[in-house]
């Protein structure tokens, strides 16, 4: 039933036999009629567009919004594989925050000679400001998004570990309530974990990391670019959800040495900023003088320690995909153990060996800009035409230092519905993790994002991938 | 040598203000070359929201002017013990990595007029502090004290070109080549003692590059000498913007028209 033999299906593994995480799932669908099950899938789009989660695709001015496509068979996993997953997350996740604490301190890594400098010196997301700033409970990445690819039975890779700002967990909750809305049945007979808590389990993780001088209850908001941002349906989301006030920069002000908002009773000081306004644009007092969307003083104000910004402004820095290449050195330097977690093999293009290399294979190699998000501005060799491939060539010898290259590797395949029945595709996974003074909390779920054309490798929302629920059993 | 310092910089607006903060960066620390012995910063017409150190090591203030003031006064009064330091003002104290002060920054970007000068002096001169006592001295025949031809937002390339500026203007153009030459090179705000005058006509400005063996060492180009116990170092940075004593953002006024007094004296 798998794509190939090479492919490993999360439902029937490298061969025919159902695997145990969908064993009760497989019969339920055995029992089910085609023609209904498609029936439904026509309602899930109904509910989607009413509930309105649609997402801007950048480029594509026709569409300005339109709907992400959901597939209704869900991406099953057993609670042991997820109890593994969320080792290797957790230790991955401490290990970030102590290499940016490391990074804006003393700088040890670099003096041990197990990172280069030349990383951070031409990395924009560093961030000289945050330079001896210890920031409230020491955390810096408060959210964070690990995207995740399977290519085996106990085969898992960090693709990304998005953690500036990662963006799609309301595609994981509104995935699950359309999910319990046409099938409530199907969650009678399977044991799946729930993923509602995720708003509360953010407010309280927000909440703990208030600075020490706030009050017994920490006044929580969340700050968004606007309307116009791609995101914004999910900013206004995840604050009513939390049941928390939503606000943009010009709602905010300098108040008593604090950050407060304009409410009906007046000024309210705020304790921690949910912030999905990149550092950039945070505040023009400190940073670009002509943002509209950020805060006047509120980095003064954060110095001061007055307030937490979450994740704290400087993160990105771990993002950029040449310090991926170095994380599982960053792993082992600062938890003392091997990564649990794999990294995918990169050859960072600014070092002539791995440029000579990849520029002989790009016809089976996945080639991505350093600063790149999105599944924008990458080349996929085994899907690229000639064409692209040599255009892709000259634009990697220009500037050999803005791109790293991965092997492509056969991400798993779990089956959509299709009018011919179940047919595998291929699919990444983003768990969305919690960081608190308290530690560390992984949703048992995600997001599944799929790539809905046959073969394709691309799963971003922005190329045509769609989603699917995440379930994570219950034990046992 | 004990120096005592009264300032004050009095802005004041055409219209009234509806929502103002500055960044004021006016207290210096003990440091080597200086011994605070005391003092004291008020403000008037604005409050103050909060203080922080930043991550040059500067003491900075946040002030929220007055609801529909019209002017703003921010005074400092304080003793100093300085001592003569020959120029070589200590070591490297806080977390920012030398590599940052070769950064080329907004107001101190090389274009063709700066790399030109600093073609002068060869390629292979890092870390031989020789070299730069010569720049310094280079840049004053290039560029004549001359004051109210170049603001706050000149750039080092675009005084150079002018071939007039004030200390700051000297500053950046210091900074400038000097960086180019492969040296760490930082921004300092201040005050120096005219020793033929009481009333200062501005706060003052000058360089510090970072030579191996000597540590940070001081080049104030308009003065034509290294910094002696007649200065007080009061903030640092990449360049103006940020060791700058007031900045600000208005909204909501009018024209804004600064006036400041400053006497330094023994």
């Amino acid at each position: 039933m798998g794509e190939s033999d090479d492919v490993f299906d999360e439902m029937h593994g490298f061969g025919e036999a159902v695997r145990s995480p969908y064993a009760r799932y497989s019969s339920w669908f055995e029992g089910a009629t085609p023609s209904a099950l498609l029936k439904k899938s026509r309602e899930a789009r109904t509910f989607f567009r009413r509930t309105g989660i649609t997402f801007n695709v950048y480029g594509d001015v026709e569409a300005d919004e339109r709907l992400i496509p959901f597939d209704l068979v869900p991406r099953i996993i057993g609670a042991s594989e997820w109890a593994l997953l969320v080792r290797g997350i957790e230790q991955r996740v401490r290990a970030i925050n102590a290499f940016l604490y490391d990074i804006y301190h003393r700088q040890e890594i670099i003096r041990a000679g197990r990172l280069p400098e030349h990383l951070i010196r031409e990395n924009d997301a560093f961030l000289p400001k945050m330079i001896g700033f210890d920031p409230p409970g020491g955390i810096y990445t408060h959210i964070v998004g690990i995207d995740l690819v399977r290519t085996g039975p106990n085969e898992f890779f960090v693709l990304e570990d998005n953690a500036r700002t990662p963006s799609g967990v309301s595609y994981m909750l509104e995935n699950r309530e359309t999910m319990l809305k046409m099938f409530p049945e199907l969650f009678a007979q399977v044991p799946v974990q729930r993923v509602s808590g995720y708003p509360m389990a953010l407010r309280r993780s927000l909440e703990r990391s208030a600075p020490q001088s706030s009050a017994d209850r920490p006044t929580v908001a969340v700050l968004t670019p606007g309307i116009h941002n791609s995101a914004y349906f999910e900013h206004a989301f995840l604050a009513d959800q939390m049941g928390v006030e939503l606000v943009e920069g010009h709602d905010l002000r300098v108040v008593d040495g604090r950050v407060a908002m304009r409410t009906t009773q007046g000024y309210e000081p705020i304790d921690v900023l949910y912030r999905r306004v990149d550092d950039d644009f945070l505040d023009p007092l400190n940073f670009r003088p002509d943002s509209m969307l950020g805060v006047a003083g509120i980095f003064d104000v954060y110095r001061a320690g007055g307030i937490t910004i979450a994740n704290a402004p400087g993160t990105g820095i771990s993002d950029d995909k040449a310090i991926y290449s170095y994380m599982p050195e960053i792993v082992e330097f600062y938890t003392g153990q091997a990564p649990l977690l794999k990294n995918v093999p990169t050859w960072r293009c600014a070092e002539p060996d791995a440029l000579a290399y990849v520029l002989e294979h790009l016809e089976e190699l996945v080639v991505k800009e350093v600063h790149g998000s999105g599944g924008y501005g990458m080349l996929v060799g085994p899907a690229a035409s000639k064409r692209e491939i040599a255009a892709f060539r000259r634009k990697l010898t220009a500037k050999p230092a803005n791109y790293i290259a991965q092997p492509t590797l056969a991400l798993s395949t779990v089956p959509i519905l299709t009018k011919a029945g179940l047919s595998p595709r291929h699919v990444d996974l983003r768990p969305f993790v919690l960081v608190s003074p308290d530690g560390v909390d992984v949703t048992p779920g995600g997001l599944t994002r799929v790539a809905m054309k046959k073969g394709s490798l691309v799963v971003n929302s922005s190329q045509g991938g769609g989603t699917k629920d995440t379930w994570v059993l219950k034990e046992g | 040598m004990r120096l005592t310092v009264d300032h004050t910089s009095t802005y004041t607006y055409e219209t009234g203000v509806s929502y103002a903060l500055q960044q004021v960066r006016k207290r210096p620390v003990s440091l080597p070359s200086q011994s605070i012995l005391s003092w004291d910063l008020s403000i008037d017409g604005a409050r103050l929201e909060t203080s922080y150190t930043d991550h040059h090591g500067n003491l900075v203030d946040l002030v929220q002017v007055d609801p529909d003031a019209s002017s703003v006064t921010v005074s400092v009064k304080g003793e100093v013990e300085t001592h003569d330091m020959s120029g070589m003002m200590g070591g490297h104290r806080q977390l920012v990595p030398l590599w940052l002060y070769k950064r080329p920054t907004g107001l101190t970007a090389p274009a063709k007029g700066l790399r030109a000068l600093a073609g002068k002096f060869g390629s292979n001169t890092a870390q031989d502090v020789g070299v730069l006592h010569e720049v310094m001295a280079e840049i004053a025949t290039h560029v004549a004290y001359q004051t109210n031809e170049t603001d706050s937002e000149t750039t080092a390339e675009e005084a150079l070109q002018k071939g007039q500026g004030v200390c700051q203007d000297h500053a950046h153009i210091f900074i400038s080549v000097a960086r180019l030459l492969g040296f760490p090179t930082r921004y300092v705000s201040g005050y120096l003692m005219m020793t033929d005058r009481i009333d200062q006509d501005a706060g003052h400005a000058w360089a510090e590059a970072w030579v191996d063996g000597l540590g940070w060492t001081g080049f104030d180009v308009s003065n034509g000498i290294c910094p002696d116990a007649r200065y007080i170092q009061v903030a640092t940075g990449l360049d103006y913007r940020d060791a700058a004593p007031i900045r600000g953002m208005v909204y909501g006024a009018g024209a804004e028209n600064l006036v400041v007094s400053i006497q330094v004296q023994q």
